[in-house]
C-alpha cells in the first residue's frame, strides 16, 4: 500500500432486495436484488481527480455515496487515508465527514428552501462545532467570494431560489468547502447546469483542488467532460467496473467494447468528422437479471460463446491499464506490439 | 431552387405575465426545405421550445403570437382556426417532446395510442387497419412488432422515444420538430435515436428540425444551424460555417466552451456571467454585458440581423459593414 493513496474500495457490493407483494413473500423461495454495485474496487490517489463514468444505472452514483457513507454497502471495505471507514459510527463518522464531503447533481434539490445561502453554507460549521457568529460569518463570506459568489455580502442573506443553477452549483461548492475537507465526491455537479455555465463550474473545480489541495471523484455520464477533468477514468457497466486507466490510455486505446461503444457514440461538434456506427445490440438488461458470465455479451459484437459462462476479472493489460475481457485484451496487446 | 416547406417570418411570442410580458421569441426568421434538417440550439429561458411550439399553434397560455407569420406549403398557420390547427397537427406537422417517460398514457397499449392517433385523422379505417400500420411503423423504429400489446412502463426508455417517434411519423408529417428528443436518453441510446431520426428523415423525404442545448448533437448531422440566445436569433449558417467561422461572439464562446474527445490538450474557456432574466433584458443587444467586444453601440441599439456570406446571417454590431472602424 502506498502512502500517496487517499482512498481505497475493496469488493464494494450494494445489493438492494426487490419489494414484493404478501403473496410473493409467503411463496418465494429465493429473493431478488437489485444488483445496484457488484464487486468494485478502486483507488484513488492524493492530489487527482479519478472520474466514474457510466450510463444511467450502472451503479456509478451509489458508489459515490457509499464512499462518503451515506449509504452502507452490503459487503466490501472501504479505507479512507489507509483507515478503514466501512463501520464508524456516531462520533468518529462524523470526524470523518470533515474530510470528505459530497456535491449532489441537482442544485435545485440539495438546498434547503427556507434557508438563506449564508446560513446552509455556514451549517457545517454549526454541526461541527467549529465557528460561531462573526467568526463563522468571515468564513463563511471568504469562501463564497472565492468561489465566485460575489459580492459575499448580498448571496448571503439569499435563498436558493433566488439564484441560478449555476450560482446554486457554485453555493454548494463553498458549502463542501467550508470545512476544509481533504476529499470531494462530485456526482454529476454540471449535469443540470447551462451549457455556457457548465466550463466556469469544471474550471472553478480545477483552481479550488490546487489551491486547497482537494482529490476529486468525479462521477459523470459525459466522457466529453470526463476527458477533459480526469487524471484516471473507471468506465462502469452494470454495476461493475469493465475498464480503468489513464485518461490518454481510455481515450486513446479503448480495449473493452462496451468503452469502444460508449467513445463512439459521443457527439464531436464537427460537422466534417466521420461518424462511426454504434455497434451495440438492444438496451442495458436490468440490474435485476444479470447476464451470466460476462455482463456485457448479450450486446458484445465480439461476443463468443465462452463468455456467457465465467465473469471475466479486471487484468492489467498494459501498467495501470485494467481490463474486463479476456479476449479483446489479448487483441489489445497485439495492437500495441505492432 | 425549390421552394421551402416551412418557412417563417419575423416571428414574436410574448408570453403576458402578472409580472410583465416576457418576450420569449423575438424576430426568428428562417426555412427549412425537404429532407433537410434545421439544428436551433440555445440554452434553457432562450425560447426554443416556444419556437418550436408556435410552428404548430401549441404555445401555452399566457403566450401569443404577436407579430410574424409562419407558412406550411404556403399556408399560414398563426391565422388558423382550432379545427384546422387539430387537422394540421400529425398529418402535416408532428412533435417529438423531450420526456418519453410522461408523453405516452400509462393505463393505454401502444397499439392504442396508434389506433387513436389514426382513426382520429382517418375515420374510415378499422381498428384491425390501424394496429397492421402500427406494427409495420414499429418495426421502422427498430421494436418488435409485438410490442402493439405492451404498456408504456414494459419499454426502456429509449424505446418509448422510438415510440414517439413511430407516432409522429404515423400519418406522414412533412416537418417534424423534435424538441430535446434525446436530453433524457443515455448517449448510446442518443446516438441511435438521432441516427434513426436521419434516417426516418431521409426515407420519408420530411424536414427535421432539432431543438437541442446541446451543439455538438446538431453539428454532425444538421443542415442548418440557428443559435438563439435570449429569445433571439444571434447566428443563422450552415452547420459547417457554425463550426469554421462561427461570428457572433456567444456563438464562439459556445464553441469554445464544448470539450471535444477528438482534441488532446483542449483549453475550454467559460463565456462570463449568465443568461439575462427576460422580464428585464438589457437594453441593446441582449449579449453585451457577457460579451468581451461589446462597444458603446451594443448597449444603445438592438442589433439587426446582418448577411455575412451568402447563407450567413448574424445579428451582431461586429458585422455592420458601415461600421467606422
Amino acid at each position: 500500500m502506498s502512502q500517496d493513496e487517499i482512498l481505497r474500495v475493496e469488493n464494494l457490493t450494494k445489493y438492494y432486495p426487490v419489494e414484493k407483494s404478501f403473496l410473493e413473500k409467503a411463496f418465494a423461495r429465493s429473493k431478488h436484488f437489485v444488483k445496484a454495485v457488484d464487486n468494485v474496487s478502486f483507488t484513488v490517489k492524493r492530489g487527482e481527480i479519478f472520474t466514474l463514468a457510466g450510463e444511467s444505472g450502472c451503479g456509478k452514483t451509489t458508489t459515490g455515496k457509499i464512499v462518503v457513507r451515506l449509504i452502507s454497502p452490503t459487503s466490501g471495505k472501504i479505507f479512507f487515508n489507509n483507515i478503514e471507514i466501512t463501520e464508524l459510527k456516531n462520533e468518529e463518522l462524523r470526524m470523518l465527514k470533515r474530510k470528505m464531503q459530497i456535491i449532489f447533481q441537482d442544485p435545485y434539490a440539495s438546498f434547503n428552501p427556507r434557508m438563506k445561502i449564508g446560513e446552509t453554507v455556514g451549517h457545517p460549521l454549526t454541526i461541527h462545532g467549529l465557528a460561531e457568529g462573526d467568526e463563522k460569518r468571515k468564513r463563511v463570506a471568504e469562501l463564497l467570494d472565492r468561489v465566485g459568489l460575489t459580492p459575499a455580502e448580498k448571496f448571503v442573506d439569499l435563498y436558493p431560489h433566488q439564484m441560478s443553477g449555476g450560482q446554486r452549483q457554485r453555493a454548494a461548492m463553498a458549502r463542501s468547502l467550508i470545512l476544509q475537507p481533504e476529499f470531494i465526491v462530485a456526482d454529476e455537479p454540471v449535469s443540470m447546469i447551462d451549457v455556457s455555465l457548465r466550463t466556469a463550474i469544471v474550471d472553478l473545480m480545477l483552481n479550488l483542488r490546487k489551491d486547497f489541495g482537494l482529490t476529486y471523484l468525479f462521477i459523470t455520464h459525459d466522457l466529453a467532460i470526463a476527458k477533459y477533468i480526469s487524471d484516471r477514468i473507471g468506465i462502469m457497466y452494470l454495476g461493475r467496473i469493465v475498464e480503468l486507466g489513464d485518461k490518454e490510455t481510455i481515450f486513446s486505446n479503448p480495449i473493452h467494447p462496451y468503452t469502444q461503444a460508449l467513445l463512439a457514440a459521443i457527439p464531436v461538434p464537427d460537422p466534417d468528422r466521420k461518424r462511426k456506427v454504434t455497434e451495440l445490440i438492444g438496451d442495458v438488461p436490468s440490474a435485476i437479471n444479470i447476464p451470466s458470465g460476462c455482463r456485457f455479451h448479450t450486446r458484445c459484437r465480439y461476443a463468443k460463446h465462452e463468455c456467457g459462462k465465467e465473469e471475466p476479472k479486471l487484468v492489467e493489460v498494459s501498467s495501470g491499464h485494467f481490463v474486463a475481457c479476456p479476449s479483446n485484451s489479448e487483441l489489445g496487446s497485439k495492437f500495441a506490439e505492432n | 431552387m425549390a421552394s421551402p416547406l416551412l418557412s417563417v417570418n419575423e416571428l414574436t411570442v410574448e408570453y403576458w405575465t402578472r409580472r410583465g410580458r416576457v418576450r420569449a421569441v423575438d424576430d426568428v426568421s428562417f426555412s427549412i426545405s425537404k429532407s433537410e434538417t434545421l439544428g436551433v440550439v440555445g440554452e434553457s429561458g432562450s425560447g426554443k421550445s416556444t419556437l418550436g411550439l408556435s410552428l404548430i399553434g401549441l404555445v401555452p397560455f399566457p403566450g401569443r403570437i404577436t407579430k410574424g407569420k409562419v407558412f406550411l406549403k404556403d399556408k399560414e398557420v398563426c391565422t388558423m382556426c382550432a379545427e384546422e390547427l387539430r387537422n394540421l397537427r400529425g398529418t402535416e406537422v408532428c412533435y417529438v417532446f423531450q420526456d418519453p417517460m410522461t408523453s405516452l398514457n400509462p393505463v393505454k397499449k401502444i397499439g392504442s395510442h396508434f389506433v387513436e392517433l389514426i382513426q382520429t385523422h382517418e375515420p374510415k379505417v378499422s381498428k384491425e387497419e390501424a394496429l397492421e400500420r402500427a406494427r409495420k411503423l414499429l418495426k421502422d423504429v427498430g421494436i418488435q412488432p409485438e410490442r402493439v400489446n405492451d404498456y408504456p412502463h414494459q419499454l426502456s426508455g429509449g424505446m418509448r422515444q422510438r415510440v414517439m417517434i413511430a407516432l409522429a411519423i404515423a400519418l406522414n408529417p412533412s416537418v417534424v420538430v423534435a424538441d430535446e428528443p434525446t436530453t433524457a436518453l443515455d448517449v448510446i441510446v442518443q446516438s441511435k435515436i438521432l441516427d434513426l431520426l436521419h434516417s426516418l428523415r431521409d426515407s420519408y423525404g420530411m424536414a427535421l428540425i432539432l431543438i437541442t442545448h446541446d451543439l455538438s448533437i446538431v453539428m454532425e448531422r444538421s443542415n442548418k444551424i440557428m443559435i438563439m440566445y435570449a429569445g433571439q436569433m444571434v447566428e443563422y449558417a450552415p452547420s459547417g460555417e457554425v463550426y469554421s467561422n462561427p461570428e457572433h461572439p456567444y456563438a464562439i464562446g459556445l464553441l469554445k466552451s464544448i470539450p471535444n474527445i477528438e482534441l488532446s490538450d483542449q483549453k475550454l474557456e467559460a463565456i462570463p456571467g449568465s443568461p439575462p432574466d427576460l422580464l428585464n433584458p438589457p437594453t441593446g443587444c441582449r449579449f453585451w454585458p457577457r460579451c468581451n467586444q461589446a462597444f458603446d453601440r451594443c448597449q444603445k441599439e438592438t442589433p439587426p440581423l446582418f448577411k455575412t456570406g451568402p447563407e450567413h446571417y448574424v445579428r451582431c454590431f461586429l458585422y455592420d459593414a458601415e461600421r467606422e472602424p
